[in-house]
């Protein structure tokens, strides 16, 4: 009867120390992504660059306007972006708005509000981006794990010099040369677009197959450079975890030592592993961005690319909200998992 | 010092790989100040040689002798990747000292935006300085923009050992003698730090450099300065690939990736070196 009470209140313990540790972490989820977009603010609204400049010249590069009309657009588009209001009243403006998730219309496809191309956008670069972690993670973390437990195969080890060799090349060289490669030399894998022209979107299988294999090289890049931070990292861990004393005792009782690597080494090694995916998300997400512009993927990254070249102010600040909100929403998540994996890990 | 490095060479082949590599590239940049040309001349030489006796990396579509114009490039590379880490070392020395020493509600202050700028994804944040600033956005001030966005996780580590070294001996004397905290902070800790600012700032010139290459294929950098993005940048825009003036974007590439491997190999060895356990691995102790 004791001990199941003891088991209750420890248990209700731990309840509470997770939801703690995960208001925690919400908290900084809302800074994080109220510092950056209030940043992102600043920094559009305080350079000397005017958007509606911008557009204006922009939209009379084209054709030509006569001077009343121009000074009709000014007017329109000075009320549209807000810009006649003192900066206070448009920061709160801005706010407002993105929580309604509507920041006017985009400039490069008028009259589509940005919103809704970003969000279009979005999917296609969260599929490739949890898509190549994931792979990323776990062929890195196993194979880093298996080298480190046997140091002496050839196989891990040529693995570990070629890791080695990719891990510092930035995403835009790899998917660059993998581009070379694939596009040039050996052109068996579709290397730009989201999707080959010819088949619908929706859930039909020449679909499906058509974004896998668009997708392919994109995330072999994304691989490629990856793996070698995941690899290295756990070789490391696992060749300092082997010499503690529980493995040897393992060892000496005859366990198997598939059994040993699995559950007792890499086991152990895995939670670092998540702390450090934490840190390096925002790094990854970058190299993402950069991978789809290589590939013209039809992502964020490539969205963002056009409106710059498009001088799309408000479409630029909707692809960066989005970006900051997303790196820090998936962040939140690999937190989440974190107590599920750790045991250790109640209060800090 | 000297005695240090002839060790990492006899011990550490990591180390040997990457300092050769390093020291071509530095090597082949100096030689840009014995250039024949100016770099930002075009049409000067007869345009598409494939990499020859006379043009030993060939000329570009640009009338540009590859050789000269890629020692140019690495130099100002190079340097641009110098410039940030030292920037971002000042920035990340002061905050993990700070942190680490006086601790409290400083550091909870610091560590809480230090958790910030880790979670941002910093390109986006770049286009868009590059989107507002355009022709602004100088080399310096692109330096200074990454380097204060390139501080965080090497503050983290400053910090960590600041903390430790917060309850030694040598500090409470210190203290005691009443020498004043930033007298202990710059002056105590500071050495003790540096190690680790070494290889941090490798490590921070292999980011740097390869956000200025990103951004600079790209088009978002002063596309006239010669550096290895502004060279690929033209590669990209001439087609070379298309037309087959492979030479203009392979060679780059090749150096390129030497460079970030001998950085890379630099750290790493560096980086265990620091260890001492690691280091008594290695030569057998």
């Amino acid at each position: 009867m004791e001990r199941s009470a003891n088991v209750e209140v420890e248990g209700k313990v731990r309840m509470r120390a997770y939801f703690i540790f995960i208001a925690k972490r919400a908290v900084q989820l809302l800074a994080v992504v109220f510092f950056g977009i209030s940043a992102a603010f600043f920094i559009t609204h305080l350079s000397p660059i005017d958007p509606v400049q911008q557009a204006i010249l922009r939209i009379t590069s084209r054709s030509s306007f006569s001077p009343t009309a121009l000074v009709a657009m000014r007017e329109a588009l000075t009320e549209m972006y807000g810009m006649d209001q003192p900066l206070g009243t448009q920061f709160v403006n801005f706010w407002v708005r993105l929580l309604q998730g509507d920041l006017g219309p985009s400039l490069i496809a008028f009259p589509t509000p940005a919103m809704d191309l970003v969000l279009r956008a979005l999917p296609w670069t969260v599929g490739l981006l949890v898509t190549a972690v994931i792979i990323t993670w776990l062929l890195g973390n196993i194979l880093g794990g298996l080298a480190g437990y046997y140091q002496n195969n050839k196989f891990l080890k040529a693995f570990g010099v070629v890791a080695m060799g990719l891990q510092p090349i930035p995403y835009y060289i790899v998917a660059f040369i993998v581009l070379i490669i694939f596009g040039f030399v050996w052109p068996v894998l579709p290397i730009s677009g989201g999707y080959a022209m010819h088949v619908t979107p929706g859930w039909n299988i020449d679909f499906v197959m058509s974004v896998i294999r668009h997708a392919t090289l994109p995330a072999l890049s994304l691989v490629l450079v990856g793996m070698g931070l995941w690899f290295l990292g756990m070789r490391a861990l696992v060749s300092n975890i082997i010499t503690e004393d529980y493995v040897t005792y393992a060892e000496t009782a005859g366990v198997d030592s598939k059994k040993i690597v699995g559950f007792y080494v890499i086991r152990n090694a895995v939670i670092p592993q998540l702390t450090a995916l934490a840190m390096v998300l925002g790094g990854i997400f970058s190299g993402t961005v950069i991978t789809e512009e290589v590939f013209s993927y039809p992502g964020l990254g490539s969205l963002l690319i056009q409106a710059v070249n498009g001088g799309d102010y408000t479409l630029v600040i909707a692809v960066t909200a989005i970006a900051i909100t997303a790196v820090a929403g998936a962040i939140f998540v690999v937190d989440l998992l974190h107590p599920i994996l750790d045991p250790r890990i109640r209060v800090e | 010092m000297f005695s240090i490095i002839r060790d990492l060479f006899k011990y550490n082949r990591e180390f040997a790989v990457g300092a050769v590599l390093l020291g071509l590239i530095v090597f082949f940049s100096i030689l840009s100040f014995f250039s024949p040309v100016d770099p930002t001349m075009l049409y000067i030489e007869v345009p598409d040689r494939p990499p020859s006796g006379e043009y030993w990396f060939g000329t570009n579509s640009r009338g540009q002798d590859m050789f000269w114009q890629l020692t140019f490039a690495f130099r100002n590379t190079l340097s641009f990747g110098l410039m940030v880490a030292a920037l971002s070392r000042v920035i990340s020395i002061v905050v993990g000292l700070l942190s680490g020493y006086i601790g409290g509600v400083v550091d909870r202050i610091l560590m809480f935006f230090n958790d910030i700028f880790v979670s941002l994804p910093i390109f986006p944040i770049l286009v868009l300085f590059y989107f507002v600033l355009r022709s602004d956005l100088t080399t310096f001030n692109l330096a200074l923009l990454m380097a204060c966005l390139g501080w965080p996780f090497d503050a983290r580590l400053i910090r960590s050992i600041a903390l430790g070294l917060r309850h030694r001996e040598f500090t409470r004397h210190a203290v005691f003698s009443g020498m004043s905290p930033a007298k202990i902070m710059f002056e105590e800790h500071l050495p003790y730090v540096m190690p680790i600012v070494f290889s941090t700032a490798i490590a921070n010139m292999i980011w740097a450099i390869g956000l200025e290459v990103t951004l600079a294929v790209l088009g978002f950098t002063n596309i006239n300065i010669p550096t290895v993005g502004t060279t690929l940048y033209w590669a990209i825009n001439h087609s070379a690939m298309v037309v087959g003036v492979w030479w203009w974007i392979v060679i780059p590439v090749i150096i390129i990736v030497m460079m970030f491997i001998g950085l890379f190999l630099l750290t790493v060895s560096l980086n265990e070196y620091i260890d001492p356990r690691s280091r008594l691995r290695r030569m057998g102790g």
